[in-house]
C-alpha cells in the first residue's frame, strides 16, 4: 500500500495522528518515519508540521532514523530484571554485535529496551515485532535470533 | 501446543467431539501452558506438544486423566485448590472460560444482559445511583468513587460528552488490564456502554498500549462483533440510545496513563499532563465533559447492575467494596493474576494464595502499587488490602502490582530501581518532577556507591516531600513513595550503606567484597580461570588462592565457578 492510501483510510482529524504514524512506520521496511511522512500526515489531519514533529519525538515507539527490519524490545522492568533479563541482554549484544539503540549492519535487527510488556508470568521477556518470546535464556535468545535470521 | 492437540484429535477421529477453545488467562502463569478440560474440570499444567497424543488417547478415549500432568498427583478440581479457592472472581470470571473472540460465548454466560436491563428498565439517574450505592472506586490506582465521577460528568454542561477507557496499563509488573482485554473484552465494552448511557455520551474511546498487540486485536474483533449484533450502534436494545467505540493506540509513553496526558495523546499531541482543575469531567477530550475510567472499573459495572449494589457492597471493607485483581510476582511460589475480595490481608494474599517465599529464603518486604507505591515490611503483613489502609502505611493500591521481595533484596537498590523508572518516564513538563526525581536519584546513587552521608537521608525526605506536594500530576506526586516508604521501614539498611559502607543484602557492587576461605580452598584454579580481570590469583595445587580487591569488579564469576564453596561474598568494603 502506498502512503497516500494508508493515510486516506483515516478521517481528517488529529485524533487519528498516532494511528496513522503507527501504520506508516510499520509500512516502511526500515521501521521509521521520514520528514516526508510527517508532512503528509500533518496536511491530512490539519496540524502544523511542527506539532506533528513535536508529538513524534515525544513517543518512544516512533523513530526518525532508519531501524532494522525487526525491532527487538527487551523488557527492562523489575520482574524481568529479577528473572535474569541481563543475561539475555548480554547474549543479544554478543549475537547482534550492537548495543541498545543500535541496528545491525545487515539492517535486520534493532535492539531496544522497553518498559513492562505485561507478560510477567514468563519473565524475562522480549518482543520481536509483534511476537512475545518469554522464559528467555541465552539459549532461547540464540534460537529466536537464528529463526528470524533464517526467515530474513 | 494447539496445533499438536488439533492434530491428535483429528488422528483419533475426535475433531467433531472435542472442541478446543483458545481462552484468556487463568491466572497461574508459572504453571503454563495450562489446559482445562470440561465437563470434569480436569486441570493440566505445563503441557507440551509431545503430550498431546497421550492426553487425547488417555483422557478422551479411555476416560482417565493423565496423572503426571495434573497440578499434583490426584489433584482436586481447580476450584478446590487453595490458589483458586481463596479467590473471588468477578472481573476475571470469564477469563479462561469463554472464547474471547466469540460474542456468542459472552452472551451465553449472561453478557450484555446488564446493558439490556440498564437501557430498558432503568433511567440514567438510577444507573448512577446504583453504581454510587455499590461503593465502587476507580481501579486504576487513585480509588476515586466511580458513582461520583459519573454524576459529575452527567451534570456537566456541554455536548457532546465522551467516555474513555484508560487501557494504558504501564506499571511494571501489573498486567490485569491486559488479561481482561484479552480474556473478556466484551465486559469492558458493556461497562463503557452502560457508563455512556448513564452520563449521556454517544461516543467512546479505548486508549490501549501499542505494546499489547493481542489485546488490540481482540478489542477490534469484539467491537466489530458488538456492532454487528447491535449492542453497539444506533438504538441499542431499541432504546433511545446510540453508542459507538473507537480504538486508539499509545506509542510507548508511561505518563499517558495519567488522564489529562491520555486525553492530550488522543487529541494527537504530546502526552503531557496539565494542571487539574478543570477535571476531565467538565473539560476533557476536545474541552468537552469526559468520563475516564480504568479497564477493571468498567469490567466491574455489569456485576453491579446484574446483582445489585447491595450485593456488590457486601464484598470488601467499609471503604473499599468489591474485588481487586492483583499481579503476584517476585519471590513467591505461585505467581500470576489473582482476584480477591478487598480487605484480605497481605499475609493471606502472599502466603495462602501465593504459597509464600520459596524454600531457603525469608520474606523481607512486599512492593505494592508499582513505581507509585511503597514497600511494606513483614511487620505489616496483617494490614488489610484496601485503599485507605495501604495509603495510611505509605503504599498505595495502585493498579495492583505486587512484587514479593526476599532477604536477598537490597531495599536501597529497590527504591533506586523504581525511581530510575519514574525519572526516566517523567515527561519533563514540571520542574519538581523532572529535577526533583533526578536529585533524589543522584543521592541514592551516592549512597549505593558508599559515598553517602547522614545529611543525605534528611535531604531525601525533604526533596521527596517537595516532589510529592508540588508535582503537576500523579506520576510526580507518587514518584517519591518507593524511597520514602523504604526510608520509613528500612532506615537501618540506608544507615548501613552510609556508616558501615556495607550493603547488608550484598547487592550493591561497591559495598561488597569477595574473599576466599583458606580452609576450603583446594587450589583447583577454577576461580582464576573464571576471573575476567586477573583479580583471583594463585598457583594450582598451592592453596589458598586470594582475590586482589583493587582488581576485582564484583562480577561474582569466581563464586559461581568455585566447586568447593570457598569463595564468599561479604557485605562491606574490604577493611
Amino acid at each position: 500500500m502506498d502512503k497516500e492510501t494508508i493515510i486516506g483510510q483515516y478521517p481528517r482529524s488529529p485524533d487519528c495522528l498516532l494511528s496513522i504514524l503507527h501504520d506508516l512506520q510499520e509500512a516502511n521496511p526500515e521501521n521509521y518515519l521520514t520528514e516526508d511522512d510527517l508532512a503528509l500526515v500533518a496536511a491530512h489531519v490539519g496540524l502544523p508540521l511542527s506539532a506533528v514533529h513535536d508529538a513524534v519525538t515525544f513517543y518512544s515507539m516512533f523513530s526518525l532514523r532508519p531501524r532494522g527490519r525487526h525491532i527487538i524490545r527487551l523488557c527492562a522492568s523489575p520482574n524481568c530484571h529479577l528473572a535474569g533479563a541481563w543475561s539475555a541482554l548480554a547474549e543479544l549484544r554478543t549475537l547482534l554485535g550492537v548495543d541498545v539503540g543500535g541496528t545491525t549492519p545487515d539492517g535486520l535487527f534493532t535492539l531496544e529496551l522497553t518498559s513492562c510488556l505485561g507478560v510477567c508470568g514468563v519473565a524475562p521477556v522480549m518482543m520481536v515485532d509483534d511476537e512475545v518470546v518469554g522464559n528467555l535464556t541465552p539459549d532461547k535468545v540464540r534460537q529466536t535470533i537464528a529463526r528470524y535470521r533464517e526467515a530474513g | 501446543m494447539k496445533r499438536a492437540l488439533l492434530q491428535a484429535l483429528a488422528d483419533h477421529g475426535l475433531a467433531s467431539e472435542v472442541q478446543l477453545v483458545e481462552t484468556g488467562c487463568m491466572g497461574p502463569c508459572e504453571l503454563g501452558p495450562v489446559l482445562l478440560v470440561y465437563p470434569e474440570g480436569t486441570f493440566y499444567v505445563r503441557v507440551r506438544p509431545e503430550d498431546a497424543a497421550e492426553i487425547v488417547v488417555e483422557h478422551f478415549l479411555k476416560g482417565r486423566p493423565v496423572r503426571r500432568l495434573l497440578w499434583t498427583e490426584g489433584a482436586p478440581p481447580p476450584r478446590e485448590i487453595p490458589f483458586f479457592a481463596r479467590q473471588k472472581k468477578l472481573v476475571l470470571a470469564n477469563s479462561g472460560v469463554i472464547d474471547p473472540e466469540r460474542i456468542e460465548e459472552y452472551i451465553a454466560v449472561g453478557g450484555y444482559e446488564a446493558l439490556g436491563r440498564a437501557l430498558t428498565q432503568m433511567t440514567p439517574e438510577q444507573v448512577i445511583a446504583e453504581v454510587r450505592r455499590s461503593g465502587l472506586r476507580g481501579r486504576g490506582g487513585a480509588g476515586f468513587p466511580t458513582g461520583a465521577k459519573w454524576e459529575a460528568v452527567r451534570a456537566a454542561p456541554g455536548t457532546p460528552k465522551y467516555v474513555i477507557c484508560n487501557a494504558d496499563e504501564g506499571d511494571p509488573g501489573a498486567f490485569m488490564d491486559r488479561a481482561v482485554l484479552e480474556g473478556d473484552p466484551h465486559s469492558v465494552l458493556e461497562g463503557m456502554a452502560i457508563a455512556a448511557y448513564a452520563v449521556g455520551a454517544n461516543h467512546g474511546y479505548i486508549y490501549v498500549r501499542a505494546e499489547y498487540p493481542l489485546a488490540v486485536r481482540r478489542l477490534e474483533v469484539a467491537i466489530a462483533q458488538a456492532r454487528k449484533l447491535g449492542v453497539l450502534g444506533e438504538r441499542i436494545f431499541d432504546a433511545d440510545f446510540s453508542f459507538d467505540i473507537e480504538l486508539r493506540m499509545g506509542a510507548g509513553a508511561f505518563v499517558c496513563g495519567e488522564e489529562t496526558a491520555l486525553i492530550a495523546s488522543i487529541e494527537g499531541r504530546r502526552g503531557e499532563p496539565r494542571p487539574r482543575p478543570p477535571y476531565p469531567a467538565t473539560s476533557g477530550l476536545w474541552g468537552k465533559p469526559t468520563l475516564i475510567n480504568n479497564v477493571e472499573t468498567y469490567a466491574s459495572v455489569r456485576h453491579i447492575i446484574l446483582n445489585g449494589a447491595d450485593w456488590f457492597a457486601q464484598i470488601g471493607t467499609a471503604g473499599s467494596k468489591g474485588t481487586k485483581v492483583f499481579a503476584l510476582a517476585g519471590k513467591v511460589r505461585n505467581t500470576g493474576l489473582v482476584e480477591v475480595p478487598m480487605g484480605i490481608t497481605l499475609r493471606e494474599l502472599i502466603f495462602d494464595i501465593g504459597g509464600g517465599v520459596p524454600a531457603g529464603r525469608a520474606f523481607k518486604a512486599v512492593q505494592i502499587g508499582g513505581p507509585s507505591g511503597g514497600c511494606l515490611p513483614a511487620s505489616l503483613l496483617d494490614v488489610p488490602v484496601d485503599y485507605d489502609s495501604l495509603r495510611e502505611h505509605g503504599a498505595i493500591m495502585g493498579s495492583g502490582g505486587l512484587i514479593v521481595l526476599d532477604d536477598s533484596a537490597c531495599m536501597v537498590n529497590v527504591a533506586k530501581f523504581f525511581l530510575e523508572f519514574t525519572a526516566d518516564e517523567s515527561c519533563g513538563k514540571c520542574i519538581p518532577c523532572r529535577v526533583g526525581t533526578r536529585m533524589m536519584l543522584g543521592i541514592l546513587d551516592r549512597i549505593t556507591r558508599g559515598e553517602g552521608d547522614e545529611e543525605d537521608l534528611r535531604r531525601l525526605v525533604e526533596i521527596g516531600e517537595m516532589v510529592r506536594a508540588a508535582s503537576l500530576c500523579g506520576l510526580g506526586q507518587t514518584a517519591p513513595n518507593p524511597v520514602l516508604s523504604t526510608l520509613r521501614y528500612f532506615e537501618d539498611e540506608y544507615r548501613a550503606h552510609i556508616h558501615e559502607r556495607a550493603c547488608p543484602a550484598g547487592v550493591c557492587p561497591d559495598l561488597v567484597h569477595y574473599a576466599i576461605l583458606a580452609e576450603r580452598c583446594r587450589a583447583c584454579d577454577a576461580c582464576r580461570r573464571a576471573c575476567p580481570t586477573g583479580a583471583a590469583q594463585g598457583t594450582p595445587g598451592q592453596p589458598p588462592y586470594r582475590i586482589v580487591d583493587s582488581l576485582c569488579i564484583r562480577c561474582g564469576a569466581c563464586l559461581e565457578a568455585c566447586p568447593f564453596g570457598a569463595v564468599e561474598k561479604r557485605p562491606g568494603q574490604r577493611g
